[in-house]
């Protein structure tokens, strides 16, 4: 068996008072073992509904998702998610937050061995000396650091990530990005990605998923990112195809952004208008917002 | 003589035994009509050093002088935008900003004021929506409102402390161009605080890194020769930009690595497998963990 994960014929659609809305439509992915995949798009494109789907976290509407030779149905420990927030359990500590799941899939281990996981984790990413912190103690980027420390903890089948460092300065998202490749690296999960960052897109990935904008979101474009691993940033940006790369997607961000404020494609079927709020729980205001209000 | 100055500024907080220097001998000097921007970690004294030009706060030591004197509070010469808006929810966007200009302008006529409000609302695209209330906008929108708000006081230095941090990314590229496009138009004197370097060389001519704190202090400056207008897209093409932005990650990323002492700790990674919680406890068969060279050893028989 070639690929570890196939999203096959992949639909998503909501009902709403003004008939069906289809979010994501006829969507394909293969990702072979040990890959790292990025999806990309503007807010509000379906790229969450993509991967919450994957997650087990949504339901399918049409099609098949396969990981690991098995259909996949629920969320289960398998596939381990970060989110942009953490999440964490605000009464735990760092350690204990990530021990509840360590707790749960190694519970035929010893007290002492799923001890050597959690602390294993944590300080790899940085936090040896602050686990025993409660999330209120540590700043935002640490938090985060625990998320990652607690997707990779449960050595799960599939990692999914959705725009993990999205609420971060730019600079610490770089760090963070260097904790998450050296962990990645160690254990080759395979992974799929979420972002709108296109510097985070190609530092990381094998290959980059451009996203067509919602509603009706397919697969636009597929860009194979072959820079060399083990990856240091500067040797990637100074790579001669860094830039060439970076400017393809910025266009094909680009010209996605205008398709969507000049010709918002509405159909009777499938309004335009009131998509985007269904496909993240809080959609940042987009310039098609923007547009609305004022002909308002 | 330059226009905006700091000299030797200190700031603290706390008392004696619990006591963190936030920014230390932070020198800076500004020409009229120039765009600066500060580069920084959240957390770094950003916003301590934004509220310093501002003045509103002062600093502990050194002095800030605006054409050449001594700063000693706020005030309409500086005008300042905040990265979450700060608008008065039951007033209009139009209203929002008259109330800028009623407070610097009294002198004028009631219709000269109106109008001048107007010219503003009109520069940042908001005129359709000027009857609006902020709740009734997107971030962006009311970012617009802010800036408009801002720029009407006519201030001598444009103060810009993260205003676009809040916003998502293709919003944010639209407000940066936006900001490129007034600035081209008013070249106004201008101070950005951000943390997204990609941010500070689109816009400025001037990169100035703040160092990772506590005790941050200002690093060399980095001009940032590139003609304007500058598109997002054919900068990728331009070997300076390329160099610029390779060089000011970098001086930042090792600002914060100098801070960290390395550590070699000995870790145990124990070498198990995690259980499927799909398969009831009950029917395993076993109750100790499966090892991973176990795995990769165990044989099975398939009966056809």
């Amino acid at each position: 068996m070639s690929h570890h994960v196939d999203l096959s014929q992949l639909s998503k659609v909501y009902s709403t008072p003004k008939g069906p809305a289809v979010i994501v439509k006829d969507f394909n992915l293969r990702i072979a073992k040990g890959e790292f995949v990025t999806l990309i798009g503007h807010s509000g494109c379906g790229k969450s509904t993509v991967l919450s789907m994957l997650a087990g976290l949504n339901d399918i509407t049409e099609g098949v998702i396969i990981l690991a030779g098995k259909e996949l149905v629920g969320a289960g420990p398998d596939r381990g998610v970060v989110f942009q927030s953490p999440s964490l359990l605000p009464w735990y500590t760092a350690f204990e937050n990530v021990m509840l799941g360590v707790e749960q899939v190694f519970f035929t281990a010893s007290a002492e061995e799923r001890r050597e996981i959690v602390e294993y984790y944590l300080t790899v990413v940085g936090l040896g000396d602050s686990m025993h912190k409660r999330p209120a103690e540590l700043s935002q980027g640490m938090r985060q650091r625990v998320g990652i420390a607690r997707a990779f903890a449960l050595k799960p089948k599939m990692l999914l990530l959705d725009e993990p460092f999205g609420m971060l300065d730019s600079l610490t998202r770089y760090e963070l990005q260097g904790v998450l490749l050296k962990l990645w690296r160690e254990n080759r999960i395979t992974t799929l990605m979420v972002t709108h960052d296109v510097d985070e897109a190609l530092y990381l990935s094998d290959r980059v998923v451009c996203m067509t904008d919602g509603p009706e979101a397919e697969v636009g474009d597929i860009i194979p990112v072959a820079f060399p691993r083990p990856r240091e940033r500067q040797a990637v940006m100074d790579h001669p195809d860094y830039y060439p790369l970076r400017e393809r997607l910025i266009e094909f961000l680009e010209v996605h952004a205008h398709k969507k404020k000049h010709a918002a494609p509405v159909t009777p079927a499938a309004p335009a208008a009131p998509v985007a709020p269904l496909v993240e729980a809080a959609p940042a205001p987009s310039p098609r917002n923007d547009a609305m209000l004022v002909t308002a | 003589m330059p226009y905006l100055e700091l000299k030797s500024v200190s700031k603290g907080y706390g008392s004696n035994g619990s006591r963190t220097e936030v920014l230390r001998d932070v020198n800076l000097s500004i020409e009229q009509g120039e765009f600066v921007a500060i580069v920084g970690y959240s957390g770094a004294g950003k916003t301590t050093l934004m509220s310093i030009l501002a003045g509103l706060i002062r600093p502990d030591t050194g002095s800030v002088t605006l054409e050449g004197r001594e700063m000693s509070g706020p005030g309409p010469d500086r005008g300042l935008v905040f990265q979450n808006y700060s608008l008065l929810p039951w007033l209009t966007v139009a209203e929002n900003v008259r109330l800028a200009v009623d407070q610097v302008f009294p002198e004028k006529t009631e219709a000269g004021r109106a109008a001048h409000a107007t010219e503003f609302i009109e520069m940042v695209n908001l005129a359709p929506a000027r009857d609006k209330r902020p709740h009734e906008l997107s971030g962006g929108m009311r970012q617009r409102v802010s800036v408009a708000r801002t720029l009407a006081m006519n201030p001598k230095v444009l103060l810009l402390d993260e205003p676009l941090s809040a916003l998502d990314a293709l919003t944010r590229a639209n407000l940066q161009d936006e900001i490129a496009r007034i600035r081209a138009q008013q070249k106004q004197t201008v101070v950005l605080i951000t943390n997204d370097p990609d941010e500070a060389i689109l816009l400025a001519d001037r990169v100035v890194p703040l160092t990772a704190g506590p005790n941050a202090t200002l690093g060399e400056s980095f001009i940032v020769d590139l003609p304007h207008p500058r598109d997002r897209k054919a900068l990728n093409h331009s070997a300076r930009f390329r160099e610029l932005r390779r060089d000011i990650s970098e001086y930042l990323l090792r600002s914060r690595q100098d801070r960290h002492a390395t550590v070699t700790r000995k870790l145990i990674l124990p070498d198990i497998d995690p259980e499927d919680l799909s398969v009831p406890r009950n029917m395993l068969g076993r109750t100790r963990p499966l090892r991973s060279s176990e795995a990769r050893e165990a044989t099975v028989e398939v009966s056809s």
